[in-house]
């Protein structure tokens, strides 16, 4: 089994999956010669030639619009928005068209594109690069949003978002690409779409999280373990489709809650997270859940990222506090 | 340097506003062509008329009228084979009816029935576009598709002149140019986006000339000449079947009634000015024409109006006498598969329609 990085492991899927599939194309900026300002469809070009992968001209709803176009005539295209901050420009055609095409004809259309975006902070970018924008996605009906945070996840849900018949929006955390390696198996592999995973088992306190902030969360737990707290943390993975028994059965166990995200904290995806875990298990609780997230600014400028991320030292804080209860 | 203003503009016309033309030209219309366009032009006018009465009647909801319009809308769809792609917005009834959609589809749709958003299987039309010029990027992807798959079929988007305003009119003529797709942009400038004219809309002289820069050819046509806007979709649809690529098709013509019957048209436009667009009226023209070759008389006429309001009766009656469908169903449109939580709200409402006793 060969040791791969989050892009190689994207890379891979991507590959395999069109060697399968005729249908399935490659779009967006950069994503043909150069191989994606993160190599992600690198060398797809190479092997696929020009009627597979395209480089697009420079314009977000362009590419989300056609790829809708191409999806309804019989094509699979994954598109590619080179950061995520850039969506806006696309809302329209990902919110409003490619969520509900499925809806507007009643059945008779579906659009099975993957839209395929870096996001996520602490690599130091200009500004709009790092920005999470899951939550507006996640509460777009018709969206399936997938969220990885290691090699083997990538490439496993990247397979299943290929094949799913409907939307999905697939995002790749930036500080992950090239973090840390990881054993992929070679064959292509799927991992079901919304099925969270949990990473450290643990009886005191469940912390669930997803995407860029999972390792760090995981590296916490296991430091905790030496003072004698055994937290549990859940990688949710997907936010749509959301795995509400894993949550739910782990809450059961630990009756204490943190949740961590990059987005900002009001209207974040951790809000929705604590008012179904409120509407469903409120008596299994014994402390008020607490949400540690981006703050309710823009994402801010490199040189202050680090304070504003949620971080070790918030993240301790936040365990902290719910022990006390 | 380019200058704009020198820039020389032709209208493609065959048919004047009398009904005269050249007859070189009008000999390559035979009189079954021209009988079948007046026959379509009229039965759309006849359905379009009676949509507005029935919603005044409060029978249907919102509904944007498109008298005046028929000519670019039949001519266009009468240059096209039954398997080509058409992404309309909303005015666009008349092209999705001569491109088969059934009337009574279309009552269902205009009653804000879910049975209304679900188009035949077998027929290549997208639903109803709401976000204005949202469908001309689609159109390119579909297009882009069938040259992908070595397919013939052409898709058509149709939108108004206030659609070329949006960005993404911009990126889908510069994608499709791009990669040469066979995709035709429609344009029924009909000189109004609700209430802001043509020149509050763009400076540009014609919208046809914007084609140039994008690097595709652009045509200018009066829309109000059936004969005309055939045969310029024609050659516009053989050229992308040939593989020539995109083509922009400004199509001159006027709403003559509101935008919708949301809005009031006297607020915003001068009698004189639509009393002046009415002499050009697509169907006047036709009708004069047939009537000095002989080929129409008042009586069919009569007869046709008659025998088309019979028609929107028994297909108004149908819809509105089959199942009107509930609010069970709208959970089974959103996903192939319904995630848990949204299985969940479909459970819940079934409950609840059971325990009322209604389905």
């Amino acid at each position: 089994m060969a040791e791969l990085t989050m892009i190689e492991a994207i890379n891979e899927a991507m590959r395999q999956e069109m060697e399968r599939d005729s249908r399935i194309i490659v779009l967006g900026e950069d994503v043909g010669e150069n191989g994606g300002v993160f190599r992600a469809t690198d060398g797809l070009l190479e092997q696929f030639g020009e009627g597979r992968v395209f480089d697009t001209p420079l314009a977000e709803s362009g590419i989300i619009g056609t790829s809708i176009g191409l999806a309804i005539n019989g094509m699979r295209p994954i598109a590619e928005i080179q950061f995520l901050g850039f969506v806006y420009q696309a809302m329209d055609q990902l919110a409003a068209q490619a969520a509900r095409i499925r809806f507007r004809s009643a059945g008779r259309f579906s659009c099975p594109i993957v839209v395929r975006s870096p996001y996520g902070g602490g690599v130091r970018t200009p500004e709009l690069h790092s920005d999470a924008l899951e939550a507006l996605f996640a509460h777009s009906p018709g969206l399936k949003v997938v969220m990885p945070s290691n090699p083997y996840d990538a490439k496993g849900l990247l397979i299943s978002a290929i094949r799913d018949e409907d939307p999905v929006l697939f995002l790749e955390p930036m500080k992950l690409y090239r973090a840390f390696r990881m054993e992929v198996p070679e064959e292509p592999y799927t991992i079901p779409l919304g099925q969270a995973r949990v990473v450290k088992e643990g009886e005191d306190v469940t912390i669930l999280t997803w995407g860029p902030t999972v390792p760090l969360v995981a590296k916490l737990a296991d430091e905790m373990r030496t003072k004698g707290i055994d937290a549990e943390v859940i990688d949710l993975r997907c936010l749509q489709p959301l795995d509400i028994d894993a949550i739910l059965a782990s809450v059961e166990k630990t009756g204490r809650v943190m949740i961590v995200h990059e987005a900002v904290k009001t209207g974040g995806f951790g809000a929705e997270v604590a008012a179904l875990i409120s509407e469903r298990a409120l008596f299994a609780l014994s402390a008020p859940i607490v949400r540690i997230a981006g703050y309710d600014t823009p994402y801010p400028v490199p040189s202050v990222e680090d304070d504003w991320l949620p971080n070790a030292e918030r993240i301790v804080e936040g365990i902290e506090t719910l022990l006390r209860y | 340097m380019f200058d704009p203003d020198k820039l020389p503009v032709e209208i493609v016309r065959i048919l004047d506003e009398n009904g005269n033309g050249d007859e070189e030209k009008l000999a390559a219309f035979s009189d079954e062509w021209l009988l079948r366009a007046y026959r379509e032009m009229r039965r759309a006018r006849v359905i379009d008329e009676r949509l507005l009465r029935m919603q005044r009647q409060g029978r249907i909801g919102t509904y944007a009228p498109f008298s005046g319009q028929e000519a670019a809308q039949i001519g266009s769809a009468l240059a096209l084979r039954k398997d080509d792609w058409i992404f309309p917005s909303y005015r666009e009834v008349a092209v999705c009816l001569m491109h088969g959609m059934p009337l009574e589809q279309f009552f269902h749709y205009v009653q804000g029935r879910l049975s209304g958003k679900r188009m035949p299987e077998g027929l290549n039309i997208f639903p109803t576009q709401i976000i204005i010029a949202a469908q001309t990027l689609h159109a390119v992807g579909c297009a882009w598709a069938s040259k992908l798959k070595g397919e013939s079929q052409v898709s058509v988007a149709y939108f108004g002149d206030g659609a070329t305003s949006e960005g993404d009119f911009h990126e889908a003529m510069n994608f499709a140019a791009v990669y040469n797709v066979p995709v035709i942009f429609f344009c029924q400038n009909n000189q109004y986006a609700i209430s802001v004219p043509y020149r509050k809309q763009t400076a540009s002289r014609t919208i046809a000339q914007k084609a140039l820069a994008y690097g595709m050819k652009g045509v200018l046509v009066d829309g109000n000449d059936v004969l005309a806007v055939y045969e310029t979709m024609k050659q516009a649809v053989e050229a992308a079947r040939r593989g020539e690529g995109p083509m922009l098709i400004e199509a001159l013509t006027y709403r003559l009634g509101p935008h919708t019957t949301a809005d009031d048209p006297t607020k915003y436009r001068r009698p004189e000015e639509v009393e002046a667009w009415r002499t050009k009226d697509p169907l006047y023209r036709l009708r004069v024409l047939l009537k000095r070759r002989g080929l129409w008389t008042e009586a069919q006429e009569e007869a046709l109006v008659a025998q088309v309001n019979d028609e929107v009766t028994a297909a108004y009656e149908a819809a509105i006498a089959s199942k009107s469908g509930s609010i069970v169903d709208v959970f089974d449109y959103v996903y192939s598969e319904a995630p848990t939580l949204l299985a969940e709200q479909k459970e819940e409402v079934m409950r609840r329609k059971q325990r009322s006793g209604v389905r």
